[in-house]
């Protein structure tokens, strides 16, 4: 049998038994009228002044950067690891060289303060 | 083929049920060894017929209480993404578990019998990718709850868990250069081996360092205490905020199955898996002694009590982790993160290449 037929027999079995568990949910429970107030946004009871969606400050957009950066050096690295007898020296050599170019990434960013939190 | 098409059928709805029974278990376990560290009684009201049993009942009252409750769907331009993101995050919390190996394979009658769903070549890289797809599901659901506080703690989940994703990855590399394989079942068979005879060559032997990065970077993955920064429960709000009704027990329940998940990773890659230590396929046999012979069925069976057993105490490992250590700050969270464990990854996948050169050479 093909390797990757399971995987689609058990995506269409997971997502039925996920939906039927949330489907239920939604049917079985009350429905009582939504009133204005109840829509308002859960803020502990104060009203909201500002909507969300709007512009705010986002620091974790150096993190997000970083991440693809470095996710994609890691994903690089696993067929290298499948494959590290048949490379032998020089891969090992060629991934530290990997290795160490992004790791200047990460220090550069270390250095000039990109991973504080303020 | 349709047979295999109909086995292959029935292990999926095993295993998905089993991981849920489980997970739902694991909710009672939680709050009863909260209540036994900090010396309460803790969750035994429940009863049917004045059976308390400990208070298991609890596991059946609370879902039968998320099923009653209202649904309720705040006003929000995005209702369609408010509706699928819960579903988003428990549906590939569950799909991780596609490509975990529960048992060797057996050979009957022309079949072959494995308690793993699918045994791609590419088996790791499947499950992170799984549990990668589970933060599009918090990220979605704090976004479309149109509330500052849910979009906050979104961003605030977002950035820890793709954080924590690659000091994970990467902590799995330093093990797999030894097993110089992805797929899950060749790495369970790689430690079968013992060093000297005596000392099974699990991964937590070879690789002592990467197994502790692993269970950390998989703590924080799985948003526990003291990672529990995107949720915190009772004061700064998280992402799951304007949610109610089973789509909240769905965001809940992720965190159960993705911590399940994350504990079958480490038995798999560091624990031996389904190994049990000296038991090969004729039955106990040390240092050339068959000790007790076994029948190839009872082994079949014995090593998925194995895989659960380990996996139990991983998760307990976790859970006392839980209710020992207060919660992070966030920049606290940031700096092990990034300056600590991301580092000792790549210093680990250096030093592991280097010595397994020199010992070839």
């Amino acid at each position: 049998m093909h390797s990757y037929l399971p995987i689609l027999l058990a995506i269409i079995v997971t997502a039925l038994i996920v939906g039927a568990v949330l489907g239920l949910s939604a049917l079985i429970g009350p429905k009582p009228e939504i009133t204005k107030e109840k829509e308002r946004p859960f803020e502990c009871g104060y009203i909201p002044f500002q909507e969300p969606g709007k512009r705010f400050p986002v620091h974790y957009y150096a993190v997000a950067i970083l991440f693809i950066v470095f996710d994609i050096e890691i994903i690089f690295l696993y067929p290298w690891v499948a494959s590290f007898e048949a490379v032998g020296k020089t891969g090992f050599f060629a991934a530290i060289f990997f290795i160490l170019i992004l790791t200047f990434g990460l220090v550069y960013e270390w250095l000039r303060g990109g991973l504080e939190w303020h | 083929m349709l047979g295999e098409l109909i086995l292959k059928t029935i292990i999926i709805v095993v295993v998905v049920n089993t991981v849920l029974a489980f997970g739902g278990f694991l909710t009672w376990v939680e709050r009863k060894q909260s209540a036994v560290m900090q010396d309460r009684i803790g969750a035994n009201r429940a009863s049917i017929l004045g059976l308390r049993l400990w208070g298991l009942f609890h596991i059946l009252s609370d879902g039968i209480k998320m099923f009653a409750k209202e649904e309720f769907i705040p006003r929000t331009d995005h209702r369609k993404l408010f509706l699928v993101a819960p579903f988003i995050a428990w549906f590939f919390a569950l799909m991780g578990f596609a490509v975990i190996p529960f048992s060797n394979t057996l050979h009957v009658a022309g079949y072959e019998l494995s308690l793993q769903i699918a045994n791609p070549q590419i088996g790791i890289l499947f499950a992170f990718a799984m549990m990668g797809m589970t933060i599009y599901g918090l990220v979605l659901g704090g976004w479309a709850s149109n509330n500052n506080y849910a979009l906050l703690g979104a961003m605030r989940g977002a950035a820890q868990m793709i954080s924590y994703e690659i000091a994970l990855a990467a902590a799995v590399v330093g093990p797999l250069i030894v097993y110089h394989t992805l797929n899950m079942q060749e790495i369970v068979l790689w430690q079968a081996k013992l060093w000297g005879g005596w000392l099974p060559l699990w991964g937590i032997v070879v690789q002592p360092l990467a197994f502790f990065l692993f269970i950390t970077a998989g703590a924080a993955g799985t948003k526990r205490v003291p990672f529990d920064l995107p949720e915190g429960e009772s004061e700064i709000i998280g992402f799951n905020l304007e949610y109610s009704s089973m789509r909240f027990g769905a965001f809940m329940f992720t965190d159960f199955v993705e911590k399940i998940l994350v504990s079958c990773l480490a038995v798999t890659v560091f624990l031996g898996g389904w190994q049990v230590p000296f038991l090969t396929e004729n039955g106990f046999v040390f240092r050339g002694e068959t000790l007790l012979a076994l029948s190839p069925l009872v082994i079949w069976l014995i090593q998925p009590a194995a895989f659960f057993l380990k996996v139990c105490v991983v998760i307990y490992v976790l859970m006392l982790v839980r209710w020992t250590l207060p919660r992070f700050r966030y920049d606290q969270l940031m700096h092990l993160g990034w300056k600590i464990m991301l580092p000792l990854a790549f210093a680990n996948i250096v030093i592991t290449g280097f010595v397994l050169l020199v010992l070839k050479a």
